[in-house]
């Protein structure tokens, strides 16, 4: 399979607006006889949605919450980057896309992330434009602040909850759209394969999960705006409905699957108290702008701490060790996710974690609160603090945070070309279900800058090219492929239904969960993954035997909605445990313990893997064939990515 | 310590319906008894509900369907009364976020959904709130295009006005305003929309007939009449403050008195 990234020639910054010159356009008439269908109504999905019905189109929206406005990019905290420079402080769009790059340890397309620090900037001026209430100076104008993996103020937030106000802002976009009927909205409704008629991408089958209807959707090109898959690890900060199955349901049917093992682990979460736990709740990376981190520098200290004997405030200040302030001088708390997890891990390895479970480090406000005072601190972070002391009956504003790292951000996804094109034409992904901008690691406050950038500025371009290719004339869900899809989704749901088995649906999902987090999570090893690839062998054989699903298909069923998403997460995780073992590098999140430098940093191979690994599925129970796009870097050079 | 409770849980197999003159119909339903022991003081409510449930899959009996996604308090899916209290007992918080050492071993719980007219009970503790969906749809919004070329720090906006604007726009469409009111209106949810863009330089062209328009809405989708009691603001788990009630009055009368929907 030969693939081409459609990647334009000529100078990194001059790519992009030469490539829009070039696109074929859609005559503003001629929009309206086009229908697009978008799955998921993000930041990514809610942006394409109205953006597309704005030009013109017809759109169909899609999601499996009861409103659009809730799908979890709501739950976003921090922000979101731009280049604007508005501190002063040397930012450019250079300086964005260099930051990106080096930030996903150089395994990233470059002509991706260029356009992305590029269209960075119109995000904030449309965003404002609607009304999203950003922090501001006193003055009037924007605030900003600090985020990992840079060393400029570039991140534009609204309090702890930035992710909300921008996805009310393209929710109200969407809903404008609806009112004046460009947008056809399908809440409660849940994408269970795409239909492709002559090798093209021509509409979707979905379960209304209401009445548990099985329904066709035809439309002229399909938009997966899905998500990441980080719930395959059962525990994590993504949302408990958050799935894989519209792209997994794509990718049998011929979309590529590009780095699956690329998998980010958010250093400050609230860490885990017992099996009932159900999701792991993230704190804000911005806490680190004035959180430190630490850990006791005696073993005894630690053990004291977690029998409860001893408290953060005993321990004196020539006890303490910040661990990351003493190994990373130039960015200390605010080195990039993958770096600060993996010495979380570390140091609770050593035996030096503080919660009764021996895994959790803290993160310790006294110093900020003492220099800056408790108002500041307060406006600053108040929500956060409310909600960590609401879940563990602690008050960091008395005492230090507990955090440990946990399952955040999955940076593969769907392949896709510079227009965001599957490898099945008329398929696009956008957002985090697609695997173009984080390469192995993605830097605080880019998933929302993606999000955006791909929904209100790259689609509205790019679909237009593929759309002016094709006929007017719609294909009619009573089409063969249609109903052959529709037959085949019933079967697999009916399937799940007879098995009639023993073992809850959340039982093997929790083992997944278990078996993807000791054997392909903050570091992996060859005899683990290979262990581990027969266990999930195992566990695959025994859902098919032994789930049990109560209820029929017609019916508000919530246990057969979770079966269908826990199959795609069991075959998806023997995929990524596939990618781990293949590649023999360690590079951002994917850490291999037989490839690290002498003081334990990941050792790249880019002589061997600089490369994109993109996955082709082959049918039940074969094996799946990689094919590589090859990684050009001509603006930036490859090196050790350095912290310190 | 582990805890022993009885639920008290509303169960309900068919939909209420509500057609388009507004004519309820209850789908009925009955308060079912679970006894669950092994509660952890840990667990989040939603958690407690889990285990709860996956002991009913075990007996082969239906689970109890309710809303939920985050889990972290802010996606505002997650909607039932604890005790006849939206939300539960503690304050500015989400049902996800509750958590069990609000209770005591011995405890007897009642949990319900939403009851309101506009919101009618799909099954067991879920409601359909597509009707909050509408009010915004009505102009709960800015019309703009994607493609504004306006640079941003072109629209300054004074730091007390950006912080009330954005104390309104925290809201996150639980219901639990509705939920709380004896009246079941929809005031709190709809003023802090309008309190917000009303608030803000870029609402202020749509000002007027963005009011209009999602009063009218928030009318026709059979919310009640707002008598000023403070119950959900009391109940708002991201503690909206009746003060946007009050702007949005304002905003109203002065909408009509002026109208430019000319």
């Amino acid at each position: 399979m030969k693939l081409d990234s459609k990647v334009p020639e000529g100078p990194l910054a001059d790519k992009w607006e030469r490539h829009k010159f070039n696109l074929k356009l859609v005559n503003p008439a001629n929009k309206r006889k086009y229908d697009v269908i978008v799955v998921g109504t993000g930041l990514a999905g809610a942006s394409a949605a109205a953006s597309l019905a704005e030009l013109g189109y017809n759109v169909k929206a899609f999601c499996f919450q009861d409103s659009p406005r809730r799908a979890h990019s709501i739950a976003a905290q921090g922000g979101i980057n731009a280049a604007k420079n508005y501190q002063n402080d040397g930012d450019s769009i250079f300086r964005l896309f260099y930051d990106t790059i080096k930030g996903g340890d150089y395994r990233a397309r470059e002509a991706n992330v260029y356009r992305l620090a590029q269209v960075s900037v119109n995000i904030i001026d449309q965003c404002v434009a609607q009304g999203v209430p950003f922090a501001r100076e006193y003055g009037g104008l924007l605030d900003n602040r600090s985020f990992g993996g840079a060393q400029v103020s570039r991140t534009f937030y609204a309090r702890g909850q930035t992710g909300q106000q921008l996805l009310l802002g393209a929710y109200s976009a969407l809903s404008r759209q609806v009112a004046t009927g460009k947008v056809q909205m399908f809440p409660r409704t849940e994408m269970l394969d795409v239909v492709l008629v002559d090798g093209k991408a021509r509409g979707i089958v979905v379960r209304n999960l209401v009445t548990g209807q099985i329904e066709s959707h035809s439309a002229h090109a399909v938009l997966l705006c899905t998500g990441g898959y980080g719930n395959a690890y059962f525990l994590s900060t993504n949302a408990m409905g958050s799935n894989v199955t519209a792209a997994w349901r794509a990718h049998k049917r011929g979309a590529l699957f590009a780095n699956p093992c690329y998998v980010q682990i958010h250093p400050t979460c609230i860490p885990v108290t017992g099996d009932h736990q159900s999701k792991l709740t993230l704190m804000s990376e911005s806490l680190r702008n004035d959180g430190r981190v630490w850990v006791p520098k005696k073993v005894e200290d630690a053990e004291a701490i977690r029998k409860g004997q001893k408290r953060a405030e005993d321990i004196n200040e020539d006890e303490r060790d910040y661990f990351l302030e003493r190994k990373y001088r130039s960015f200390g708390n605010l080195v990039p996710r993958d770096v600060a997890s993996r010495n979380a891990k570390y140091v609770c390895d050593e035996g030096r974690g503080v919660a009764p479970t021996g895994l959790a480090v803290y993160l310790d406000f006294r110093d900020a609160i003492k220099r800056d005072g408790m108002k500041v601190i307060e406006a600053k972070y108040g929500n956060l603090f409310q909600m960590y002391e609401k879940i563990t009956a602690d008050n960091p504003y008395k005492t230090a945070m507990k955090i440990y790292p946990a399952v955040h951000y999955t940076m593969g996804g769907l392949w896709v070309d510079y227009n965001l094109m599957t490898n099945i034409p008329g398929l696009y992904a956008l957002g985090e279900a697609n695997f173009s901008d984080h390469g192995a690691n993605r830097l605080g406050a880019s998933a929302l800058m993606q999000g955006l950038a791909d929904g209100y500025f790259v689609i509205p371009y790019t679909l237009g090219d593929y759309l002016a290719t094709l006929d007017y004339a719609k294909v009619p869900t009573d089409h063969e492929a249609f109903r052959a899809t529709e037959e085949e989704v019933k079967k697999s749901v009916q399937d799940l239904l007879d098995v009639k088995g023993s073992k809850t649906v959340d039982e093997f999902h929790k083992d997944l969960g278990k078996l993807m987090w000791d054997y392909c999570g903050m570091s992996r090893n060859a005899e683990g993954l290979k262990l581990a690839k027969e266990k999930i062998q195992e566990l695959r054989q025994e859902f098919k035997n032994n789930v049990k699903v109560l209820g029929t298909n017609d019916e508000l069923n919530v246990t057969l909605e979770k079966a269908c998403r826990v199959a795609d997460f069991i075959e998806l995780g023997e995929l990524m445990i596939d990618d781990a073992l293949m590649r023999e590098e360690s590079c951002g999140g994917h850490f291999r313990e037989e490839y690290q430098t002498e003081d334990g940093e990941a050792k790249r191979d880019d002589d061997n893997f600089a490369f994109v690994a993109n996955w082709e599925y082959k049918g039940e129970n074969q094996a799946e064939v990689m094919h590589k796009e090859d990684l050009v870097f001509e603006n930036v050079k490859l090196t050790q990515r350095s912290y310190k | 310590m582990n805890m022993k409770l009885t639920l008290k849980i509303w169960r309900q197999s068919k939909p209420d319906k509500k057609d388009a003159k507004g004519n309820f119909t209850p789908g009925g339903g009955k308060m079912e008894t679970y006894a669950l022991n092994e509660v952890s003081p840990d667990m989040s409510f939603l958690e407690m509900l889990d285990v709860l449930n996956e002991k009913l899959v075990k007996e082969d009996k239906e689970p109890v369907a309710f809303d939920h996604d985050c889990r972290e308090g802010i996606c505002g899916m997650c909607s039932m009364y604890i005790n006849g209290q939206p939300h539960g007992p503690d304050r500015g918080i989400t049902t996800c976020q509750l958590h069990m050492r609000s209770f005591k071993d011995g405890d007897t719980i009642y949990i319900e959904p939403w009851r309101a007219k506009a919101f009618p009970v799909i099954k067991d503790l879920m409601v359909d709130r597509s009707a909050f969906d509408r009010i915004i749809q009505a102009g709960g919004y800015v019309s703009v295009n994607t493609g504004v070329n306006v640079d941003a720090n072109e629209i300054p906006i004074g730091k007390g006005i950006a912080d009330k604007a954005f104390d309104a726009a925290t809201c996150i469409g639980c219901g639990a305003c509705v939920a709380a009111c004896k009246n079941a209106s929809a005031m709190l949810f709809v003023a802090a929309k309008v309190s917000q863009l009303a608030l803000l330089p870029q609402g202020k062209p749509e000002r007027k007939a963005r009011v209009e328009k999602m009063v009218a809405q928030m009318d026709e989708e059979g919310f009640g009449a707002c008598t000023n009691t403070g119950a959900c603001s009391a109940e708002c788990p991201k503690g909206i403050s009746l003060e946007h009630i009050a702007r949005m009055n304002r905003e109203y009368f002065g909408a009509k008195l002026t109208s430019e929907r000319v």
